[in-house]
């Protein structure tokens, strides 16, 4: 069932449309970058990429600061909400619970394809970081620059990165969690899309209220990029876990009503 | 013969409106089981609840001795189905498509997967249709293939909702000479439709649903069987009602309808008088005539509130 779920997903011309696009940014932010020599001010501007200049082998992180915000999310939760709403708004639900698939094992293997999508998009993004910082660059292989002035060597740098794109994933996770519950409410996947990324947008604005404070610690996008703590020196670890133990208890809430509520509703598509 | 699909009470409610309304279905093996009713009599909500796709609000459903939906697992793979039309996914080729449904639920062994997609294709029909996607597909390959995902697994029962839509005249005699062979080969069918005339021809029971009520449930052959009555078409209706003094009960034009189950007895008694005869033959009910009577109006009209149907 997983198997069949993973064709599904990436024998599809749109999912591979969805990450070609989503690295046409970074790809756009390099060229410029390099034709204009204007990198923006440290402190300014997506995190990392006041330093590319300096030393591309940042670039990686830099991509994923740059998609984070929302192209990421967007496509996730685009491919996301076709696992149930997709299904049932092409018809393929109902055969696919009279074959039967189960309602159960079904909202298990869409739940594995898109949580390897993320895993493979964040990776593409940040491999094809990497080949822009090392040829658009001037990439120092012998240390990367943390963010809190000291050096680290090669492997704590590639460390780091994986570690971070790990964080990524999992913030998307989160993401996903809510574009599965929402298209198990539902029976078209723009309605769904929709409710997912109004929750982000409303995070993200209540993140930025003064008044919003006190509910801040508990918004879904509060510690997104929080990744940037991996490339302290020692390693900032409370932000960093906390946004774990967050998306941790989003995921699985979510997960449980999405399958609460998908296990016993009528299909009708 | 043993129960194939036994419903009891089965009611399914949306909010106010009673979609089915306490129906007791009883599909025997062997049977061609015609499900018939208007538009929105309750036909689709049926189905789905048979499938397990829609939950009944009370009422239980057996399908091949397992209790839906719990038993799903274990006796829907044993089931083929074709709900509303077929569906799949536009961008991957038929085959593909039949690859992918097979895999994703018991009972398709992988070994055989490959001949037995070949063997469907050749069934329904689309065997040279090659790598095209399915988004180019006519409506009728699509409802094809359909069939064919639900010929997939050799099924001992076949749930197909309005299996010749979409089709053109040659394509539903294909498909009718499709389900009758299987048919003879063993497997059950139910069958929901509202085209009648394509109903009787394969019908062995047939079902009546009406705004979401059974109103009827009997063999074809009872159904239809001859009033003890004759019809004959002659010229001259009032000669055969001077011949056949008290035993005419109605004259339409040239129809005279005369009491008596038996045409040759009726025929000699008019060629004896010389009284010419165009047609003759027992009278039976069609049935359109029958469902017609059982069923009320068509559930698409929606009358004025406080009307008196």
């Amino acid at each position: 069932m997983i198997a069949v779920e993973l064709r599904k997903l990436f024998r599809r011309p749109r999912t591979w449309a969805t990450i070609a696009v989503l690295n046409a940014l970074p790809i756009v932010v390099a060229v410029l970058l390099v034709i204009t020599d204007l990198a923006p001010r440290p402190g300014e501007g997506p995190p990392f990429l006041s330093a590319v200049l300096t030393n591309g082998a940042l670039y990686p992180l830099a991509a994923l600061a740059i998609v984070l915000p929302l192209f990421l999310p967007i496509a996730v939760a685009a491919v996301a909400v076709d696992s149930v709403a997709g299904e049932a708004q092409a018809g393929t639900l109902r055969y696919l619970l009279a074959r039967p698939a189960g309602r159960t094992r079904l909202l298990v293997a869409k739940l594995v394809a898109v949580v390897a999508f993320v895993l493979v998009t964040v990776l593409v993004v940040a491999v094809v970081g990497y080949v822009l910082g090392h040829t658009l660059f001037d990439a120092q292989p012998v240390a990367g620059t943390s963010v809190s002035g000291t050096s680290l060597t090669v492997q704590q740098l590639l460390g780091r990165t994986f570690l971070s794109i790990g964080y990524v994933t999992v913030s998307m996770c989160g993401v996903a969690a809510f574009a599965l519950f929402f298209s198990t409410l539902t029976d078209s996947p723009l309605g769904a899309t929709l409710g997912a990324l109004a929750v982000l947008v409303a995070s993200s604005l209540l993140f930025t209220l003064n008044a919003a404070s006190p509910i801040a610690p508990y918004l879904p996008t509060r510690y997104w990029l929080s990744f940037v703590d991996f490339f302290r020196d020692p390693i900032l670890w409370r932000d960093i876990t906390r946004g774990l133990a967050l998306q941790g208890v989003y995921v699985g809430v979510l997960l449980a009503a999405a399958w609460a509520n998908f296990t016993t509703k009528d299909v009708t598509s | 013969m043993s129960a194939v699909i036994v419903t009891r009470g089965l009611v399914k409610r949306y909010g106010r409106l009673r979609a089915v309304d306490g129906i007791d279905l009883d599909v025997r093996e062997g049977d061609v089981y015609c499900f018939l009713g208007a538009n929105g009599s309750g036909k689709t909500t049926t189905v789905r609840m048979l499938l397990g796709l829609v939950l009944p609000t009370s009422g239980e459903v057996e399908l091949l001795g397992g209790r839906m939906p719990r038993a799903g697992r274990r006796v829907l793979p044993r089931v083929g189905a074709l709900i509303e039309g077929p569906a799949h996914y536009g961008h991957l080729s038929g085959r593909e498509n039949l690859a992918l449904l097979d895999a994703s639920g018991p009972g398709g062994r992988r070994r055989t997967r490959r001949t037995r997609i070949a063997e469907v294709l050749e069934q329904v029909g689309l065997a040279g249709v090659g790598r095209r996607p399915v988004k180019a597909y006519s409506l009728g390959m699509r409802q094809r293939l359909g069939l064919a995902g639900a010929l997939l697994r050799r099924p001992e029962l076949l749930v197909l909702d309005e299996p010749t839509n979409g089709l053109d005249p040659q394509g539903i005699a294909e498909i009718r000479e499709l389900l009758l062979e299987l048919h003879r080969g063993g497997t059950t069918i139910f069958l929901s439709s509202h085209l009648l005339a394509e109903v009787e021809q394969m019908a062995t029971r047939v079902g009546v649903l009406d705004r979401g009520r059974l109103v009827l449930q009997e063999q074809l052959t009872a159904l239809t069987a001859p009033t003890g009555r004759t019809v004959v078409h002659t010229p001259v209706p009032e000669r055969v009602r001077a011949t056949l003094d008290g035993r005419v009960q109605a004259v339409d034009g040239q129809r005279v309808l005369v009491k008596g189950d038996d045409p040759a007895e009726v025929n000699a008694l008019l060629v004896q008088a010389g009284v010419p005869v165009s047609g003759l033959a027992l009278e039976r009910p069609t049935l359109e005539e029958v469902v017609l009577a059982a069923a009320g109006s068509s559930t698409d009209r929606v009358e004025a509130r406080g009307s008196v149907r």
